[in-house]
């Protein structure tokens, strides 16, 4: 975990926010992240980010989830308690699709909610920095890491024809951290909402 | 296309006059049940896919999808076909069971006295009932189907207004719901009884008008992805693309899900009943005759589309959807084959050149029809007051 800089665009119109996401991509600076209030469509290609692998992992649950099905059943009539019912055959496989089915269901759901809060670094407790306090209310955010490489007053200045609301430089906890928001940092600048 | 639909119809009518003259004529009422019995799961499976096209209008409608909107004109159209095809269906299955007691048993007044399951059953199988309730299916299908094309032409001419373009969207809503809850009393439920199920008449299964029902949706879906990806072959739907093309494969993939649903759960509950009366139905089907047949239907219409259709790209892939699309199509009329020719012929599996003749005249008609109402109107209902939200879908 290391602090680094970042220079954060915000903007309250998301017509503004979408050239300048692709704009920030094209001249090669390293896009941190962008949040905003409400899921948006098309952003992901925008930031050019990959597709995620999250449906190859819940293929992999459900495979699981069926083979376990099937195996601890097969395993249970077949050949440890062996019983006949109802005159079926010991190895009755119609009789086990709605439970093979379940578990495939099962496994796939858990599975998958796990995985994406893995992938999402999502737990009690974990935190992130949050980059500015009306992100997840009414403001667009773009967070430009910058690298060693990275001209800063350059970069500020890149952002000034592309109908921002306001352009800061923050040093920040690029990764996540164990802790409380309430002991350890101040959300809302109290005299900031006052200004705005 | 034409050209294609007329070769298509002469093949057609000739395998029919061949059929008709060699097995139709046949004093052996069993020959004679073949060759009708193969026309009319041809009649019914067509009839079924082409109203489903107003059903899918319908369901989407109530549901306020805009989707749909850039490539509605091509369910219309093919719903335009249905009265064809209900009118060849129709007058058949009357007059089988006015004639023909070999295919209908329960139209044999004799049989029926000396049943008593049958006896008991009278009062729902008879043949005025039949007819009364054929007629009044296919005719309010119809009659709505026609009210609600009628209803969307009026986007085609004027501008509509934020008031008229709610009045516009209400008529269409409450159109939907109409044809809607005509749909599920008859197709949903009564009129697969009657028209199919009662080929059994002693067997019954409170799964089969919704099996029925999957396996035209289906079919009815692939028909509709096939004509959309046609059409924009030729460059004629310019405001379909990959995103309306993708939810079709959803629609696809799921349905098919639902369709072996259907499918298990009807089998699983007689498999493990095991009352004789019951299994009578899967006896030959799964041990007889008919085995390969329903093992094939069971890989194409689930196995396949499971496999094939998950991905993500596949479901974007023009060439993909082309071929599962054509494979459901060719599956799902495998099944109507398996289900009424499995009833009506037990013993033989009948699977050959009347099949694919008959099948192929029924093809011509519905590529010659729907072709000719696809040209009466503009593509895309320019005035639609959902339509930029079906230009910028995302999926």
């Amino acid at each position: 975990m290391a602090k680094k800089k970042f220079v954060v665009a915000s903007f309250d119109e998301e017509a503004n926010l979408f050239p300048a996401v692709e704009k920030t991509r094209k001249a090669g600076y390293k896009i941190h992240d962008v949040y905003t209030p409400f899921p948006m469509h098309g952003l992901d290609q925008v930031m050019g980010l990959r597709e995620t692998s999250l449906h190859t992992a819940g293929f992999i649950y459900g495979i699981l989830g069926t083979c376990t099905a099937l195996g601890c059943m097969s395993w249970i009539f077949v050949s440890d308690w062996p019983q006949i019912y109802d005159g079926k055959p010991h190895f009755a496989l119609p009789a086990f699709i709605p439970i093979t089915f379940e578990l495939t269901v099962l496994f796939a759901a858990v599975g998958m909610v796990y995985t994406f809060c893995w992938l999402c670094q999502l737990a009690p407790f974990v935190k992130k920095h949050i980059f500015h306090p009306r992100q997840t209310d009414d403001i667009f955010v773009l967070a430009v890491e910058c690298t060693p490489q990275t001209d800063v007053a350059e970069l500020e200045r890149f952002f000034d024809d592309k109908g921002t609301v306001g352009v800061e430089i923050q040093e920040a906890e690029a990764g996540w951290w164990w802790g409380r928001f309430d002991k350890e940092q101040q959300i809302i600048n109290e005299n900031a909402v006052e200004v705005l | 296309m034409k050209t294609w639909s007329f070769g298509l119809i002469g093949v057609g009518i000739l395998a029919f006059l061949i059929g008709f003259f060699t097995m139709g004529m046949s004093s052996d009422p069993q020959v004679s049940a073949n060759f009708w019995g193969t026309i009319m799961y041809n009649a019914v499976f067509f009839l079924l896919i082409t109203n489903i096209a107003m059903f899918f209008i319908c369901a989407l409608t109530l549901g306020m999808s805009a989707w749909q909107i850039a490539f509605s004109r091509v369910s219309e159209a093919i719903s335009a076909a249905m009265p064809i095809f209900g009118l060849i269906a129709g007058i058949l299955m009357i007059s089988l069971v006015v004639s023909h007691s070999h295919i209908y048993h329960w139209t044999d007044a004799e049989l029926v006295k000396h049943d008593a399951i049958l006896t008991h059953k009278h009062g729902f199988l008879n043949a005025p009932f039949f007819i009364l309730w054929t007629v009044a299916s296919i005719g309010l299908w119809a009659l709505l189907g026609a009210r609600m094309r009628k209803i969307t032409s009026e986007a085609d001419t004027k501008y509509l207004g934020a008031q008229e373009g709610q009045k516009f969207i209400w008529r269409k809503t409450v159109n939907a719901g109409l044809f809607l809850a005509w749909f599920a009393v008859t197709a949903g439920c009564v009129t697969p009884w009657m028209w199919l199920m009662s080929l059994d008449p002693h067997w019954y299964s409170t799964m089969y008008s919704w099996y029925i029902f999957a396996s035209s949706f289906v079919g009815g879906l692939a028909l509709i992805t096939l004509f959309v990806i046609y059409l924009k072959n030729k460059g004629y739907l310019e405001l379909t693309n990959q995103e309306h093309l993708h939810d079709l494969g959803k629609f696809l993939f799921a349905f098919s899900i639902f369709w072996t649903y259907i499918w298990f759960a009807q089998y699983l509950l007689i498999w493990y009943a095991n009352i004789p009366e019951e299994t009578i139905y899967f006896k030959h089907r799964v041990q007889g005759e008919y085995k390969g047949v329903f093992f094939l239907n069971l890989v194409i219409n689930f196995v396949c589309p499971i496999l094939i259709l998950m991905s993500r790209p596949a479901k974007r892939n023009y060439t993909m959807m082309t071929f599962m699309a054509v494979l459901l199509l060719f599956g799902h009329w495998l099944d109507f084959y398996q289900i009424i020719m499995g009833s009506i012929s037990a013993k033989h599996i009948t699977l050959g050149w009347l099949d694919f003749g008959i099948a192929a005249l029924f093809v011509g008609i519905l590529i010659y029809t729907v072709g000719k109402a696809l040209t009466k109107r503009p593509l895309v209902p320019k005035y639609h007051p959902f339509l930029k939200e079906s230009i910028i879908h995302h999926t």
